[in-house]
């Protein structure tokens, strides 16, 4: 085991990238992640690397599309509106198939919003990261050591399934700092023989393009594409659970309102509540068979989120009616206490069923 | 002996341009550079969206599509992470005068070392003949029906004049494609413009003035005479910015 | 005397090679319709060939191969 060191969770992000073997970083400034571009810009030039601050969130993300054709490690952050800029890249990074990782550190929306934390991308980051059907893989890292673990992870799957990876974090998890280990293991390099490289004289020409003018290639190339993302829904799907073993109440939660409500669910304990927590670790491919199973056992589940209720809809549809889903909510950049976690737990738990 | 052919860089494909439109000449200039300067397995080119979207089809190269007016970004990329290739974009003036006007700008002021085709008819083309960034004042088109007002609409954007304020940028040019005379004068250009990138001195842009014969509403020929009439004039020909110009003479 | 090869199938008959041969060497084949539906060019004159190339010079198609 590698000593800990001390860091930001934006930090984090950014040496966990290098040691995945990223070496191209392309960003344009937007608290509250600027840190990682801070972090990258220092790092990059030392290590034979690229730094290079674009002249708006969409270059930047098209100059990830660029490194991403060549096959190379390639990462982008941001954070809300500078998400929602990128989503034109994220749409033709789908459609051409290319493997990319991108940061969103959340803050309070919609428009300009706030600077604060917030949860409120997730429907942009799950269901709708630009036009087009697409997917991609969203990942809501809970701790520092998370940041950096799932920012390996984002790499890995990205280049085994040809996928944009996102970390979905908020303002709360880019800021804290927490002692890191940063002693991973990293997949073994995918071969990439799409990769416009040259030709070398000695193959075919490679076309990365996501333009399909053919109605039935297009729709050929979308089924085909789905039938990858069904393989990462049955491979891929991360969370954690506590507490859940009798538990009478769920709740669902990620990021930073899982560790807030942590601490509610051990009060809640103390008071004789059978409260526990299922943590989605990976947003999409969405834990839905674990939240189905719960609703076998348990009467009730609360949906902890930074949002006016986002995540709550992929429960419902999980839970498919069979216990109700209440929403426990803070947003435009303020974080739910403990304590109100705890409010809707004995609420939930004295029968208010909504 | 054969004194002309098909360049092996351009793919052995029919194009899907209009008849007359001066894409396909541009094309085979673009190949030819590649085929005499020996780069064809390390270059990667750019297509727009546009007229030329499809040119990915038309090189043999590696070829990467683009979004919208980002292409400049996308050739960025593929420029760091890959210096030792060669990386051109492809681009009309829709593409690179309007949505990707911030691309097209800072490209240049970076100096990023790609060579830039910018291919200006000043119309859109693909989507049936709208006003371009480069419609000249009084131009009929689509969405011009009255002709391009001033007073409304504002002025064609000069691209080369204003690159050329810039001290980023390595070589700026612009050329037509009317006659015999300047196609050869725009091949000179545009192998001066990936010269310059396999010797690392930087950003170099070609603009060629070209024509729209469809959209336009001329024939072929007549399209060619309104280019020497009406576009010349507007867009004069010339080298605008050439940082090694007394080193190469 | 030069000589011109067509890949006729690929001409869209815009006439541009017409109009830049110093020699009337070319024309548009008013009788002949190719593939494409155009008018494709021929040589109408061929022993006036110089092999100077300005048609294939213009040829937006690439389809004339010039040989001396």
């Amino acid at each position: 085991m590698a000593d800990k060191v001390l860091m930001k969770g934006n930090e984090a992000i950014a040496e966990a990238a290098i040691i995945a073997g990223c070496r191209h970083y392309f960003g344009y400034p937007i608290t509250p992640q600027t840190e990682i571009a801070a972090y990258m810009a220092k790092r990059m030039p030392k290590i034979g690397g690229t730094f290079l601050q674009a002249e708006s969130e969409i270059a930047a993300i098209n100059m990830v599309y660029g490194v991403a054709s060549t096959g190379l490690r390639v990462m982008t952050s941001s954070s809300s509106p500078g998400i929602s800029l990128k989503s034109e890249g994220l749409s033709y990074l789908a459609g051409a198939d290319l493997p990319s990782f991108i940061v969103n550190v959340q803050r309070g929306g919609p428009g300009l919003g706030g600077i604060q934390p917030s949860q409120s991308d997730y429907f942009q980051a799950t269901k709708a990261g630009g036009h087009g059907d697409f997917r991609m893989i969203v990942l809501a890292p809970a701790s520092v050591q998370e940041m950096a673990e799932l920012t390996v992870h984002g790499f890995d799957l990205a280049d085994k399934y040809r996928m944009t990876s996102m970390i979905l974090a908020d303002g709360t998890m880019g800021q804290m700092m927490e002692p890191v280990s940063l002693d991973f293991k990293i997949a073994e390099p995918v071969e990439k023989p799409w990769a416009t490289t040259g030709t070398q004289m000695k193959r075919e020409h490679n076309i990365v393009n996501s333009l399909f003018l053919s109605p039935d290639v297009l729709e050929r190339t979308n089924f085909e594409r789905f039938k990858k993302y069904d393989t990462v829904c049955e491979n891929e799907v991360m969370y954690e659970e506590y507490m859940m073993d009798d538990a009478e109440i769920c709740i669902a939660a990620f990021g930073i309102a899982a560790r807030v409500s942590k601490n509610a669910i051990v009060e809640a304990r103390k008071r004789g509540i059978k409260v526990g927590m299922i943590r989605p670790i990976t947003l999409w491919p969405f834990p839905e068979k674990q939240f189905a199973a719960a609703a076998e056992k348990v009467r009730a589940f609360i949906s902890v989120e930074l949002s006016m209720g986002q995540m709550i809809e992929d429960i419902r549809l999980a839970v498919n009616g069979k216990a109700p889903v209440t929403l426990c909510n803070r947003v435009g950049g303020m974080i739910p206490s403990p304590d109100e976690v705890l409010d809707a737990i004995i609420k939930v738990s004295e029968g208010g069923n909504n | 002996m054969v004194i002309f052919d098909k360049p092996h860089a351009l793919a052995d494909v029919p194009l899907h341009y209009c008849p007359g439109c001066t894409h396909g000449i541009i094309h085979r200039l673009v190949a030819e550079v590649i085929d005499e300067l020996g780069i064809e397995g390390k270059t990667v080119g750019i297509a727009p969206v546009g007229c030329s979207v499809m040119a990915y089809n038309y090189f043999n190269c590696d070829m990467i599509e683009a979004a919208h007016g980002r292409a400049p970004a996308v050739a960025t990329g593929v420029k760091r992470a890959l210096p030792e290739n060669i990386v051109f974009t492809y681009q009309g003036d829709g593409d690179l005068a309007s949505i990707g006007m911030a691309e097209t700008v800072h490209s240049a002021a970076r100096n990023e070392n790609i060579t830039v085709i910018f291919i200006n008819n000043a119309i859109y083309g693909m989507t049936g003949g709208q006003m371009a960034p480069t419609s000249l004042p009084g131009q009929i088109t689509q969405t011009s029906p009255y002709g391009r007002d001033v007073n409304h609409c504002g002025y064609p954007i000069k691209i080369c004049e204003m690159l050329s304020t810039l001290d980023g940028p390595e070589y700026v040019a612009r050329v037509a494609v009317n006659n015999v005379k300047n196609v050869r004068a725009a091949k000179k250009a545009i192998k001066k413009a990936f010269e310059n990138q396999v010797n690392g001195l930087g950003f170099s842009l070609v603009e060629v003035i070209s024509s729209c014969p469809t959209n336009w509403g001329l024939t072929p020929e007549k399209a060619l005479e309104w280019v020497e009439s009406k576009m010349i004039p507007y867009y004069p020909l010339g080298v605008y910015k050439d940082r090694h110009a007394d080193s190469n003479e | 005397m030069a000589k011109l090869t067509f890949k006729t199938d690929n001409c869209k008959g815009c006439g541009l090679c017409v109009n830049a041969c110093p020699k009337g060497v070319l024309s548009l084949a008013a009788d002949k319709i190719n593939k494409k539906g155009h008018h494709p060019v021929e040589a109408v004159a061929p022993e006036k060939c110089i092999g100077c190339a300005f048609c294939a010079t213009m040829c937006p198609d690439c389809i004339i191969k010039v040989e001396k």
